[in-house]
């Protein structure tokens, strides 16, 4: 399907819609606080000051534009395309996140609200937002798995310093999807003071709209950068997917450039024909789940499934709904890597270039590997270094066998 | 007319109140939930509410969460809550079963199937918690068909044209969420609801029940006074997680729990 500027325009359509995805899939407290954030985001979203104040925000705070950096050494020991790396592991608090919770707490902001919740996996989003509620002294409680709390503490370390409050998760597989339930719980209660900023392009409508324009900032920036530097625009994106937002935000500036090829790389943990993986998109089937009809893995009885994934910001069993419809129209191509496969990202991007992807990062480094090695010398791949690696030293010395 | 229509009409005319128990399928086993629906009917219940367990109800408090998790330790699946209910149906039918849940289960199942399966069993009506009524367009239409009541939440945040809107789209009754927060959380303000339900009274012709913090027979009574019936959850599921080690003792405390509040509800002044 060749998408036009139109088609894209009119998605999500009214009720959230991307296709047969999305949606507002809640328990009716929370419906008139979705329309009325719906209802304000569309206001502000051309209100000149407020898209002023998060331009400047994203300057000054965050230290945009990230910088789009040839990695000329991997570039020759690949032997393809030239790989080229989007940094947003420079971005201030080490990832892509804060630029989704600079914009939501604008919003929060302008809607009077004091308090704010979050989910978090590997920590960065809930990292991000106890940053920017510092900033504007909004109270901060962020929900993270047990299981996270422990492979992650840096980043609950952080989040204390930052003033917010952690709330340990011990429901179900005790990580990012049962965050996201109890931070939904929270807003049920607290629907009227507090505002929810989801960390991902899912959720109910319209969060899956609102993180996607907040992160778009990384493919215009991308688009802008590699046609200036390269004179054409790249061949091939490559982000990792678990919610999808730091690959939504570098795929939609590209979506009609049909020339563009698209990789989301999921995580294929210990092989996704062992079962142990966090690969809805690879694996999964259409359910509803957080608020939104995608892609997710699940039992035969529509349970959700276990993930498994060495990240845990990729260990997730949904994906957000613009993800599945790029997906079912052919638009984007969903992969996968194992948690050894993305180990070795890791290590060799580490190594050849002296920069230190998180684990979620990494997988789509391995597979960009692969995938520049396979492309003629004069192609060019852009990978959405999405994170920083520091929150993961635990975890790789522990794979390591090393006491850190 | 559908089951619970004629269950709660009857009642309206003896000036009572429906007592609506909720209890998950499949805790603490799938084996003695049929006969627990029976101790319920047998300590007055009018309609009963069966949960389908979800590994994520994301509207439910620790209780129920809990609750869930019992269950589906046992792998109570939507095919045997149906097989529950049509097993409950040998003994019973009279009174209306509500099946309560999240959308992935029946969505897995397969709408028209679950549906068909549905009214195979005797189920009454379904209430599905994360499925508004703007989402409901493809499946709304294949219980109507059936003459499966569809009931929809309203909570103290819905507006006036909500309201409107989700008693079009409900037959049998209305939920109302007596406050903002998950099951078996909170304590409810029996002055603001009776205001609520008042204010629902007028905007629809739906009977309304009222769920969320009935916890004894006091608040039975004074929500009954306010409303046409009370849904009493997470009290009840509680009292299936402290007896579960016993069957016979759970049968009498449930009994115990649920009796008085049928009495407090049948005192009530007509």
């Amino acid at each position: 399907m060749k998408l036009t500027e139109e088609m894209l325009k009119a998605l999500p359509d009214a009720r959230g819609h991307f296709g047969a995805y999305g949606g507002r899939f809640v328990s009716e407290t929370l419906f008139d606080s979705l329309m009325t954030l719906e209802r304000e985001y569309k206001r502000l979203k051309d209100d000149p000051e407020f898209q002023a104040e998060f331009d400047r925000d994203l300057a000054h705070y965050v230290g945009r534009p990230s910088p789009l950096y040839f990695a000329e050494r991997l570039t020759r020991e690949t032997g393809g395309a030239q790989i080229w790396l989007k940094r947003e592991d420079l971005n201030h608090t080490g990832a892509h996140k804060v630029n989704n919770t600079i914009g939501q707490a604008l919003l929060a902001r302008f809607l009077g609200k004091k308090r704010v919740i979050a989910e978090t996996g590997a920590g960065q989003h809930g990292v991000a937002t106890a940053t920017v509620c510092a900033r504007l002294g909004l109270e901060c409680h962020v929900f993270m798995g047990e299981e996270d709390i422990r492979r992650q503490s840096p980043n609950v370390y952080r989040m204390k310093l930052l003033g917010a409050e952690v709330h340990s998760v011990t429901s179900g597989t005790r990580t990012l999807k049962d965050a996201m339930n109890d931070a939904m719980r929270d807003w049920v209660a607290n629907v009227d003071d507090t505002f929810y900023i989801i960390g991902t392009v899912a959720g109910p409508h319209p969060y899956p709209l609102l993180v996607r324009d907040f992160q778009s900032v990384i493919g215009r920036e991308t688009r802008a950068q590699c046609l200036d530097r390269t004179g054409k625009l790249p061949d091939a994106l490559v982000a990792c997917v678990g919610g999808g937002s730091n690959a939504i935000g570098m795929f939609y500036p590209f979506l009609t450039d049909e020339s563009v090829q698209l990789y989301g790389v999921e995580a294929g943990g210990l092989g996704i024909d062992t079962g142990q993986h966090a690969a809805p998109l690879s694996a999964g089937r259409p359910g509803v789940l957080h608020g939104n009809r995608t892609y997710l893995m699940e039992d035969e009885n529509g349970q959700i499934a276990g993930t498994h994934s060495v990240s845990a910001g990729l260990d997730y069993p949904g994906v957000g709904p613009e993800h599945s419809w790029l997906k079912d129209i052919g638009r984007s191509q969903y992969v996968s890597v194992t948690d050894d496969e993305a180990l070795d990202g890791f290590r060799k991007l580490t190594r050849v270039e002296g920069i230190m992807p998180a684990l979620e990062t990494a997988h789509a480094v391995a597979y960009a590997i692969k995938l520049a090695a396979s492309m003629d010398k004069d192609k060019v791949v852009v990978i959405n270094i999405s994170g920083r690696g520091d929150k993961d030293m635990q975890t790789i010395a522990e794979i390591d066998g090393i006491e850190v | 007319m559908s089951r619970i229509e004629g269950v709660l009409k009857a009642l309206k005319e003896q000036g009572r109140k429906a007592l609506i128990p909720y209890i998950t399928a499949g805790d603490p086993h799938p084996d003695q939930t049929v006969e627990l629906m029976h101790t319920l009917v047998d300590a007055g219940a009018d309609i009963i509410e069966l949960g389908v367990p979800f590994s994520d109800p994301m509207a439910d408090g620790p209780v129920i969460q809990r609750a869930c998790e019992r269950s589906l330790k046992h792998g109570t699946s939507l095919r045997q809550v149906l097989a529950m209910v049509k097993s409950f149906r040998e003994k019973d039918d009279a009174t209306p079963i509500v099946l309560m849940g999240y959308l992935n289960p029946m969505e897995a199942m397969g709408q028209e199937k679950f549906a068909d399966g549905a009214v195979d069993a005797g189920v009454d009506g379904i209430l599905t918690v994360d499925l508004p009524p703007e989402e409901a367009d493809e499946v709304a239409p294949l219980f109507t068909a059936r003459n499966l009541d569809a009931i929809f939440l309203l909570a103290p945040t819905t507006t006036d044209d909500r309201i409107r809107a989700i008693s079009e789209h409900s037959s049998g009754y209305v939920y109302y969420v007596s406050f903002k927060g998950v099951t078996g959380a909170g304590k409810i303000d029996v002055d603001e609801v009776a205001a609520n339900v008042a204010h629902i009274h007028e905007l629809t012709a739906l009977p309304v029940a009222v769920g969320f913090g009935i916890r004894d027979a006091a608040t039975a009574a004074a929500v009954g006074q306010v409303s046409d019936g009370v849904i009493v959850g997470s009290v009840l599921v509680d009292t299936i997680a402290r007896n579960q080690a016993d069957p016979d003792q759970l049968k009498r405390a449930l009994t115990d729990l649920l009796h008085p509040m049928r009495e407090a509800l049948d005192s009530l002044p007509s």
